[in-house]
């Protein structure tokens, strides 16, 4: 494994490791759309990486590019070292990257626990027929994945809707329900997409305070999109700016906040 | 050494009986706990070991004869091994209440001067760490779960499964030690500390023996054939003299199974699981089953409602009789059979109260209507009376003689007088030691023949001799025209409607009664959507006039109940209003418990109790609130005040 930069420590004393994903100039176009404009920056393992934006400033493409949904005209994604050759996005989940979604894709008609149970559809290794007799092997597979799921589900807390279909329950829940899918892909790298998004106080306390035990616990590395300012402070390690596609900054929630672009593009300026 | 009645007793203390359980039940099942969605289970002779282990681990880390040590969490297996373990060392368990803010925990711990805290997970130990500099007795915290604590400073934070680790490989030495502390432990070593809320004042904390422990577990026992065979769910706060003599004096010298539930949200879902065969739950619990009961009925097609009443009716005639063994006509019985397959058993079942041979319920006044639903059903719901101070144990109603307004005969060996003053005294096994560090307080309620005082104003009905029970002594008062006022009589009434949540009646001094009423949130809320109400939050709920035309009505009913009665006549409500937040023990308004403090609610509200003497139509008012993590925000309304019509014409034209 390469690595181009030494870790560092971070402000709550978390050792932070080595390069883990690395985007190089990373340009995306939809026909005439230029949605991101050479975009560079890097995730270290163990990380919480937020990257921020105002509404359209390419935060979710980026995001999509991460995980192989999107394939850049321009630039080279580099994971663990090695650059990533343009493959399907199950692919690339193969590889422990994991994410979930701005507005929730989950089974609706699905309990909790199954709709958790998809996220170990990757490691289940008996085929098709074997599962339908649900017999033997199959069956002590299932097993062996169902007490992972449990552990992740008593992690999250949402043992009271463990039976639940999740179309019935309300919002927050449903975004702690796909973040256990996504966790029980024992994903190496998690992606958020705007996590807390349509959450109340003391919903947001409680998302933030898993993302920060999923990190710690796992030691999963979480990169986040995120538009409540206080809580992307509060949690990531380093903040990636985008503005228009385009890269306005990238350092500590400190440095970022006070660089002036920043403040310009979120604040408006007079031109 | 004991002497007299109890002097046949061996075992004198809670880790005795643990041994005694793991000899004679060995691998039988001791406690359970459902965790990844699976109930785990531990046998006697295991939690023996852990208990044993840890016991060690405590005396490792400098726990010392007569040290008291907090305990704080849900109900959870190994914070009961903990409090065992506590005592095994010679030490004091002092169970806390879980949701109390760190200010009132610190409080407590500091009265006690805990060296040492157990704490179930991240959230309590935060709260303690919150107000360690306040507590310099405070010296080492040990949690149960290791989640989000990894990077904390673990110089002086254990992990319960490491303690126990640690004691398992002690030096002899120190199992010898343990061994020479347990031997010591009799009937007149502290068993427990359990702070009382209180529904006034600071807390104060109830020492209470072995002897108070050991006795009352075994006597209730015995009165309701409780054995090794029993099931029960543990899901009352641990700090509650109720959950410690149930899941904890009764569950060891009998051997109950104790159940713990996965989370405090799953716990009607576990309680269909278990099935427990003794049941114990305040009124308002069921008051909760009840209404979920009934509005899942009304959900239903017009058949089942109809099923459901017309065998519903026929039990509420015959049920009561049968389960108190009366005789009933071969075809009420025939018909009560039937109901019981249609309606009676899946309902049990649904509710999770299929095997329960014993249920109790205590602390409030139950709802005659509530108290017959669930017999009717040929569940064995009684009643007892009790309190910390007796170790529970005050009176309790025997099989066939279940009645909904009285609260039972004095329990075994126990014996209950009134006062002059209309007081209940007791003088029993239970009574407690002394409230710790207050012997002013212990005096005032304990006299040198240990007769206690309850604060209770009752009365023992001729002829059956059993105890009736009206008010909190101190809170029977006189209106200023010389009438008897007894406020909780009034708002237990109120409190039956299942629209009503909390009533709080005014009037002590005053020439007339008013009252404040919180709706429930879950009934009225209900209601609200079938009648199309639109509403946007509790506030404006409890504000629409339709709502507000609904507890008028309520608050009508009561006030002919209220006349029927003589004496309590003065006690009718005149003008009431509604509140615009739920009355909560975080604003210091109830007590952990749920009790109302009508003092503190009468001097922070004093502007609405003013406006409702003063004649005003409205009132508006800013309230302080406290979130559950301590934060203080302001909340503000106009308040609607309303007049009620009253049953008796002379009192009517005093309220205009």
């Amino acid at each position: 494994m390469k690595d181009t930069t030494q870790g560092y420590v971070a402000e709550d004393g978390r050792h932070i490791g080595g390069v883990m994903m690395e985007m190089k100039n990373i340009t995306l176009r939809f026909g005439g759309v230029v949605a991101i404009t050479d975009v560079s920056f890097d995730i270290r393992e163990g990380e919480i990486r937020a990257i921020i934006g105002p509404n359209g400033a390419g935060k979710s493409s980026m995001l999509n590019v991460i995980n192989g949904f999107y394939h850049p005209q321009e630039g080279e994604v580099w994971f663990r070292g090695k650059k990533r050759p343009s493959m399907p996005p199950y692919e690339i989940a193969e590889q422990g990257i994991a994410r979930t979604f701005q507005n929730i894709a989950l089974f609706k008609g699905m309990t909790t626990i199954e709709n958790v149970m998809t996220g170990r559809q990757l490691m289940m290794k008996k085929n098709f027929l074997w599962q339908l007799l649900r017999l033997g092997p199959a069956l002590d597979e299932e097993v062996k994945h169902r007490r992972r799921c449990e552990e992740i589900i008593d992690f999250l807390e949402i043992q009271a809707i463990r039976n639940t279909p999740v179309g019935s329950l309300p919002y927050g829940l449903q975004k702690r329900v796909e973040l256990a899918r996504a966790l029980a892909m024992e994903p190496k790298l998690l992606l958020l997409d705007e996590p807390m998004a349509g959450m109340n106080v003391e919903e947001k306390e409680d998302m933030s305070r898993f993302i920060l035990d999923v990190n710690d616990q796992y030691g999963t590395t979480i990169a986040l999109i995120e538009h409540d300012m206080s809580v992307v402070m509060d949690l990531a390690d380093r903040v990636v700016v985008l503005d228009y596609g385009k890269q306005l900054a990238d350092g500590t929630p400190d440095e970022v906040q006070k660089n002036q672009a920043v403040i310009d593009a979120y604040l408006g300026v007079e031109h | 050494m004991e002497t007299g009645k109890y002097a046949d007793i061996a075992l004198q203390s809670i880790p005795a009986y643990l041994r005694h359980n793991a000899k004679r039940l060995g691998d039988a099942p001791a406690f359970r706990e459902k965790e990844f969605g699976v109930w785990q289970t531990w046998t006697w002779s295991q939690v023996e070991k852990i208990v044993t282990d840890f016991a060690l681990g405590l005396m490792d880390i400098g726990v010392k004869e007569g040290d008291f040590v907090a305990i704080i969490g849900r109900n959870r297996p190994a914070l009961y091994w903990s409090m065992m373990s506590v005592q095994m060392v010679g030490a004091v368990p002092v169970p806390l209440y879980q949701d109390a803010v760190a200010e009132e925990m610190g409080y407590v711990l500091g009265h006690c001067g805990a060296r040492f805290v157990i704490a179930d997970d991240q959230e309590q130990v935060d709260k303690v760490l919150e107000i360690q500099g306040n507590l310099p007795d405070l010296q080492q915290m040990i949690y149960i779960d290791p989640r989000g604590l990894r990077k904390y400073d673990h110089s002086k934070l254990h992990h319960f499964k490491s303690m126990q680790e640690t004691g398992s490989l002690a030096s002899e030495e120190a199992k010898a030690e343990l061994e020479r502390r347990i031997a010591e432990l009799n009937f007149d070593t502290v068993c427990v500390m359990l702070y009382t809320s209180g529904t006034t004042g600071r807390p104060k904390g109830v020492v209470l023996s072995n002897r108070n422990i050991v006795i009352s577990s075994l006597n209730s026992c015995k009165f309701d054939n409780l054995t090794d065979k029993e099931e029960i769910l543990s899901y009352l706060p641990i700090a509650w003299v109720g959950d410690f003599i149930f899941s904890f004096g009764q569950a060891a010298v009998v051997g109950l199974r104790v159940n713990c539930p996965e989370s405090r949200e799953t716990v009607s879902a576990d309680l269909r699981e278990i099935g427990p065969s003794y049941y114990f739950a305040p009124p308002r619990i069921f008051e909760a089953m009840l209404t979920a009961v009934v509005l899942r009925i009304e959900d239903t097609g017009a058949f089942k409602q109809r099923l459901y009443k017309y065998f519903m009716d026929h039990a509420s005639k015959v049920g009561g009789p049968l389960l108190d063994g009366k005789s009933v006509g071969f075809w009420d019985r025939l018909k009560y059979r039937l109901g019981e397959f249609f309606i009676y058993a899946p309902l049990k079942n649904t509710l999770g109260l299929s095997r329960v041979r014993v249920g109790y319920t205590a602390g409030e006044a139950i709802g005659p209507e509530i108290f017959d639903f669930f017999r009717s059903l040929g569940i064995n719901l009684k009643q007892l009376y009790g309190q910390t101070e007796a170790s529970v144990f005050i009176t309790v109603q025997p099989d066939g003689e279940v009645r909904s307004d009285t609260v039972g005969i004095p329990a075994p060996d126990t014996e209950v007088r009134i006062g002059e003053n209309g007081e209940v005294y007791y003088r029993s096994p239970g009574a407690f030691v002394e409230y710790y560090k207050n012997p002013e307080s212990t005096a005032e309620t304990k006299d040198g023949e240990g007769w206690v005082a309850t604060g209770d104003a009752g009365f023992i009905e001729e002829g059956t001799g059993h105890l009736r029970i009206i008010d909190r002594a101190k809170d029977v008062g006189k209106l200023s025209n010389g009438a008897m006022f007894a406020p909780k009589y009034v708002e237990n009434k109120l409190k039956f409607f299942p629209n009503i949540l909390e009533a709080v009646v005014f009037g002590a001094g005053r020439d007339h009664c008013v009252a404040f009423i919180n709706i429930d949130l879950n009934a009225v809320g209900n209601w609200a959507e079938r009648n199309n109400i639109a509403y946007s939050s509790y506030q404006e709920l409890s504000g629409h006039p339709k709502v507000l035309d609904m507890v008028q009505e309520h608050v009508e009913t009561v006030n002919r109940s209220v006349a029927e009665d003589a004496m309590l006549a003065g006690c009718q409500i005149h003008r009431f209003l509604v509140l615009h937040k739920e009355l909560d023990a975080d604003d210091g308004e109830m007590t952990r418990t749920r009790k109302v403090r009508r003092k503190i609610i009468g001097e922070k509200f004093g502007d609405l109790v003013s406006a409702l003497y003063d004649g005003s139509q409205q009132i508006y008012t800013e309230t302080e609130v406290t979130y559950e993590d301590g934060r203080k925000g302001k909340i503000t309304a106009t308040l609607e005040i309303r007049d009620a019509a009253l049953a008796n014409a002379n009192s009517a034209l005093a309220a205009e």
